[in-house]
């Protein structure tokens, strides 16, 4: 009896167990994958609606493929009965049917009026500036506080650490108040200086190298090589890893900077950022807003850093999943 | 070693002199070093994080205005603690201002922090397991919107939110009669909770004196208006753009647990959701702790998306009152670096209380 019984809870298990084999997945999926819509969709959508012309984007539903004619002209100028020209506005049901749609660059025309090569230019300059600084210097004190012995170390790295407790809201306004003193405001170093070096940078870089082998340093050491050449020689060839990471971080934390931006350089216009320029436009646009410009606005401002993003994929991932384990 | 030497001489083996000097000047070098690689990261950290914070402790105990120079003498007084007490004591408009900051806030992070590390954890569990196929493709996906501009997704979601938008006509699409009575998304200053209440027909008259009560400048019946729909809207965003970063965070610590661990529950009989409960969950826990801190001093920074998304005193955070304290009309730089510090003090408060629930051990594997 008790051995039927237990066979029967046996095969009632490994009922369920297969169940679960099959149930499994299949919820996972289901919900991995509509997870993956509600991250995705709102880019293809703003994708396609930037080669929409503006009545086209509010019309339902919402066509995704593009077919010729190629780039439309959105806002027409005709002459009326009186002779005179007008400019007319080709209403949704011209360019966008069911599925298809025909595409415009005038978003992008528009926008390109609005001073956004500036705004390019300005976010690719600071974002490098800034980048190449902290790769320099984020490294050097991390290899300082990694390796280098001498009275102050364990002081001085307690000290970045603490540091590191400080919100950045805190510090806005006396930074805003400290370079308007020293006459920085609106200017490119106030938007590059302060942001040269990260707490956070030298914490990693001081994490990797701590991750070298000594013994590599000690050979070059006994071939009577100094700490400079070690560094710049050795070190820094083979962490390639934790610079890119850095690099990453730097690069894509200067782009996407809005709040330390609007206030260093928002009443100077030939400064502004692309975060900076659009948010203005919002303003500006108030109620009427141009969609179809601002969405290709968007797009020309997340491309830079998709394509680095699915360059360095790996990078991204290994340097969050770093940071999240070190804590 | 010391065999090899004693044959050589009994006294004990002198170290030449010119070596000792090398010694020296190789630890000298290495401190001189040390210092001039600290030195530039240092110089900035000191001029730009150090050197502000004091001056922020400073102004806020001044009424300086933040227009006329500091150079000039009558530029402005110390008023001892006149601006924390305005912000927090003294009834007027001032406090009113910035408790309902302090109410937006709350209820923005009490939304918006769980919500984005559970469904994180969730997610990075899914992504985590044997039979998943594409694990790489769903990592990027759900990673792309942590890359992406803060203005950038927040024009995205203002369009996507209006009121003829796609969420709306998606709604509809499932619920055809709510065309009538669409949601104004990115314009509704109603209380998510009032809007709940109402449903039922109870609005404060009904409810009793002690919901006019006021308490810190508020009405109790406007504490408990939970966040508005706007607010609501810019909460979804944050959740929306902050998940990607925290589950590939979960996922590199699930990595990093034995497989064995997750058999040997199974052997035992454990079932998945046991296994998630009693496994993976406190294994977790340095992640979960480096997570929630990590979501709390964001959430109670932010500011962008309120900024190019909210207007007016629903959508109010804290952070957004310190810059309409320092430039908005009738800005006084001493009562907005006050607010700055008071948020400080918050975020600080709430890191170590959470520390103390969830226990503070750094993550090691």
């Amino acid at each position: 009896m008790t051995t039927i019984a237990s066979t029967q809870t046996q095969q009632a298990r490994s009922g369920t167990r297969r169940m679960m084999n099959v149930a499994m997945p299949t919820i996972g999926y289901t919900v991995l994958v509509i997870f993956a819509l509600i991250q995705i969709l709102p880019f293809l959508f703003t994708i396609s609606n930037s080669f929409k012309c503006l009545p086209a984007i509010q019309a339902y539903p919402q066509s995704l493929v593009p077919v010729p004619p190629m780039d439309v002209t959105c806002e027409p100028t005709i002459i009326d009965d009186t002779g005179r020209e007008r400019k007319t506005v080709l209403p949704a049901d011209e360019t966008s049917k069911q599925v298809t749609f025909n595409p415009t660059l005038d978003g992008y025309r528009e926008i390109f009026d609005q001073k956004l090569p500036r705004w390019l230019f300005n976010t690719a300059f600071v974002s490098l500036g800034v980048m190449f600084l902290r790769l320099l210097f984020d490294s050097l004190a991390g290899y300082s506080l990694a390796r280098l012995k001498f009275p102050g170390n364990r002081i001085i790295f307690f000290f970045v650490l603490s540091l590191l407790m400080i919100p950045g809201i805190v510090l806005l306004l006396p930074r805003f108040i400290l370079l308007k003193e020293i006459g920085l405001l609106n200017s490119y170093p106030a938007l590059i200086i302060p942001f040269s070096a990260s707490l956070f940078g030298v914490f990693l870089m001081k994490q990797f190298f701590e991750s070298i082998p000594k013994e590599l340093e000690e050979a070059a050491m006994v071939d009577g090589a100094g700490r400079f050449t070690i560094f710049f020689r050795l070190i820094l060839p083979i962490s390639t890893p934790a610079m890119t990471a850095l690099a990453i971080f730097s690069f894509q934390g200067m782009w996407n900077e809005f709040l330390q931006v609007l206030l260093l350089v928002s009443s100077k216009s030939e400064l502004w950022t692309l975060p900076l320029g659009l948010s203005f436009l919002r303003g500006e646009f108030g109620e009427q807003l141009r969609w179809h410009s601002f969405l290709a606005g968007s797009v020309i401002t997340t491309l830079p850093l998709a394509l680095i993003f699915f360059m360095f994929q790996r990078y991204f991932v290994e340097g969050v999943s770093y940071t999240g384990l070190k804590g | 070693m010391i065999e090899e030497k004693s044959p050589t001489s009994g006294a004990v083996p002198a170290i030449p002199p010119q070596k000792v000097t090398t010694m020296r000047t190789t630890k000298f070098e290495e401190t001189v070093a040390g210092y001039l690689f600290l030195t530039p990261a240092l110089i900035i950290f000191i001029v730009f994080l150090v050197i502000p914070l004091v001056i922020a402790v400073y102004i806020s105990f001044t009424d300086w205005n933040g227009i006329t120079p500091l150079r000039d003498d009558d530029a402005f007084e110390t008023i001892g603690d006149d601006n924390y007490q305005q912000l927090l004591t003294q009834e007027g408009r001032r406090q009113t201002r910035f408790f309902t900051a302090v109410k937006n806030t709350t209820y923005y992070v009490i939304g918006v922090v769980p919500t984005q590390t559970l469904i994180a954890l969730i997610l990075a569990v899914i992504v985590n397991q044997k039979w998943l196929k594409a694990r790489g493709t769903f990592r990027t996906i759900a990673y792309l919107p942590s890359i992406t501009s803060s203005v950038v997704i927040s024009i995205v979601f203002l369009w996507l939110f209006s009121r003829g938008g796609l969420v709306n006509a998606f709604i509809e699409l499932l619920y055809p009669a709510y065309g009538d009575k669409a949601i104004n998304w990115t314009d509704d200053s109603t209380g998510v909770f009032h809007w709940v209440l109402k449903q039922f027909g109870v609005t404060r008259a009904d409810v009793g004196d002690w919901a006019s009560e006021k308490h810190y400048g508020l009405r109790t019946w406007d504490w408990i208006s939970g966040p508005s729909v706007t607010m609501l809207m810019i909460m979804i965003l944050n959740t929306w753009t902050t998940i990607g970063t925290l589950m590939v965070i979960f996922l590199a610590a699930l990595q990093n647990i034995p497989s064995y661990v997750y058999e040997a529950a199974a052997i035992d009989g454990a079932n998945v959701w046991q296994i998630f409960r009693k496994v993976t969950v406190p294994l977790l826990k340095p992640t979960t702790f480096f997570v929630i801190t990590l979501g709390l001093i964001g959430c109670f920074q932010v500011f962008d998306q309120v900024y190019i998304i909210g207007g007016g005193d629903a959508t109010l955070t804290v952070a957004v009152l310190v810059y309409r304290n320092a430039f908005g009309t009738g800005s006084n730089m001493g009562l907005a670096t006050a607010t700055a510090m008071i948020l400080f003090v918050i975020i600080f408060i709430f890191t170590v209380v959470q520390r103390r629930f969830f226990g503070g051990e750094r993550a090691n594997w």
